[in-house]
């Protein structure tokens, strides 16, 4: 029985793909220079139908992931009467950057196996692996909880506005600490919690100018890039020294 | 005004920096210090990555030195080889130091490691250096009072003696070496110049004469923390020169103040509020490792 229903949903779903996104951008990319105090992105768009209005909730889940870095999440422990470092959790893939913006409650709009198989939630974003702890999952929502805190993962449930259920925009804000790389940006349709089409793009966030020179020299010339920190200090310490020995005359 | 710092990949006020530089500056002003050791655990506290801000105050140090060694080759208070003595197993120690760094960080261990260092050397420096410059206080009160310079029988004893004119001595080249040595561990691991160690053991193990302890410690640390730095740029790529900039362009400013206000004060004041100072960051070190911290997880970016 649950087999022929699931085959129903499935030959039901395409018949929604009459409905398709259109999608516009503020920008096509973000520029960190030496001043860079973070940047706000503009997804808009609109719905395009060649068939008459379908019934069901209207969903717009509009998503921005920076790149995937493997990450380690340490928890301290008392050993010997101080704070260690005792247990750790290898994440294989965590975005240094994510956005899940929403044109209501989350739980509303997408189904829990739609979320699983498209992996848009921040819970289905993180991928643990490598561990040898029991409660592996409190690590997980520990990386959550601390990039929330400095902006870094944003559940913005409602930010997206949807009028005459046919265009939508949202702005999402990135914080001044971006990573470089290229952020994937998606977009979700859903009806009824399920998704009837999906629409992908990326936004590359670079360093540009004397930041980008810089971490290009840091990385391929360590060496080069080491001797040219030293020269301005030296040069700095003798600037002081000579300025200091003018002052006192 | 905010600035993104390429390496370390965090933006952060420029004022604040200026801020920092310059306060750390009127210290080293005043007390003829460095001032790693407390750029460091300030860096760390304003959220710059605990790599970054090791690579980064050891280049900003190099900066710092030169500036005082300059002054001090001017008034001929540097000797040149015991501090080449001094530089020889200070390298060995940087090295080492260096080594020690990446093995902890692959562990997860690097900020306990670095703490614990603290919270031991500030914490021994500082309570010796109180406890002494109390005294030095007490017996300028009482005119008259004799001023006993201990000897160290035992390194009297030891063999390669070599000369040390500048300092007066002729003691063997082996404590000199050690002393070089620890110093240089403590600096590939802290991120400091370790002028902090350096003067005193100068001083109460070696016998020399305070006059030329400074200039001759700067002239070893010039060259180790060169060292540091660049193993630093080449084995982590860690060092922020943008970061470096604007402390030094603080640590400049700062530097010119605190040494008009170290001239008007005297010599004993000035080392009791500098132990003060040193204890109050062993203990601020000490009580988070042994308070519970409000967020007992952290992240670290990489496969490590």
């Amino acid at each position: 029985m649950i087999r022929v229903l699931s085959l129903l949903i499935l030959l039901a779903a395409p018949a929604f793909a009459e409905e398709e996104i259109v999608l516009g951008l503020s920008q096509d990319e973000v520029a960190i220079t030496a001043t860079f105090e973070g940047s706000e992105i503009l997804v808009f768009g609109a719905i395009r139908r060649d068939s008459p209005l379908p019934s069901g909730l209207l969903g717009v889940i509009v998503t921005v992931a920076g790149p995937n870095v493997p990450i380690v999440v340490r928890r301290k422990d008392r050993r010997l009467g101080i704070w260690v470092n005792v247990d750790d959790v290898k994440i294989d893939a965590a975005p240094s950057f994510y956005a899940v913006a929403t044109s209501a409650p989350l739980k509303k709009i997408l189904r829990a196996s739609e979320d699983l198989h498209n992996r848009i939630s921040l819970p289905q974003v993180i991928r643990e692996v490598g561990t040898n702890v029991l409660d592996s999952r409190s690590f997980s929502r520990a990386l959550t909880r601390i990039r929330e805190a400095n902006d870094s993962y944003l559940t913005l449930e409602g930010a997206v506005d949807l009028s005459r259920d046919t265009l939508f925009e949202t702005r999402i804000a990135m914080p001044a600490n971006l990573t470089e790389g290229y952020y994937s940006t998606r977009i979700f349709l859903t009806r009824d919690g399920n998704v009837v089409d999906s629409y992908m793009t990326t936004i590359p966030v670079k360093k540009v100018g004397l930041e980008r020179w810089l971490y290009n020299l840091a990385h391929q010339q360590a060496v080069l890039y080491g001797l040219m920190s030293l020269a301005i200090a030296v040069a700095a310490g003798w600037l002081a020294s000579a300025a200091f020995g003018l002052l006192r005359r | 005004m905010q600035i993104y710092l390429p390496i370390a990949e965090v933006s952060v006020n420029v004022f604040l920096l200026f801020g920092l530089g310059g306060l750390v500056g009127i210290l080293s002003g005043m007390f003829g210090v460095g001032g790693g050791f407390l750029m460091t655990p300030l860096l760390f506290f304003i959220g710059i990555p605990p790599a970054v801000a090791v690579a980064t105050g050891s280049n900003q140090i190099v900066a710092s030195s030169v500036s005082g060694l300059l002054a001090h080759l001017k008034r001929k208070t540097v000797d040149l080889r015991m501090g080449t003595v001094l530089l020889i197993g200070g390298l060995f120690g940087a090295a080492m130091g260096v080594a020690i760094f990446n093995h902890l960080r692959a562990l997860g261990q690097v900020d306990l490691l670095v703490q614990l260092c603290y919270v031991v050397f500030l914490g021994t420096i500082g309570a010796l250096m109180l406890v002494e410059s109390l005294r030095a206080l007490q017996r300028a009160k009482k005119p008259g009072a004799k001023i006993t310079r201990r000897k160290h029988g035992w390194v009297s004893t030891l063999p390669f003696k070599m000369k040390f004119r500048v300092s007066g001595l002729y003691i063997s080249v082996i404590p000199p070496l050690m002393v070089g040595w620890a110093v240089g561990v403590l600096a590939g691991i802290m991120g400091v110049g370790g002028g902090f160690i350096m003067v005193p053991a100068m001083i109460y193990m070696l016998g020399m004469p305070t006059k030329v302890v400074i200039g001759t410690s700067l002239f070893q640390i010039i060259f180790v923390a060169t060292f540091t730095t660049l193993s630093h740029a080449i084995t982590n790529e860690t060092v922020d020169v943008v970061l470096a900039l604007f402390l030094l362009i603080g640590g400049v400013i700062g530097a010119q103040f605190g040494t008009r206000i170290g001239l008007k004060m005297k010599a004993e004041q000035l080392r009791v509020l500098l132990a003060i100072l040193v204890l109050a960051v062993c203990i601020k070190l000490g009580l988070d490792l042994l308070i519970k911290p409000t967020e007992i997880y952290s992240i670290a970016v990489g496969t490590v």
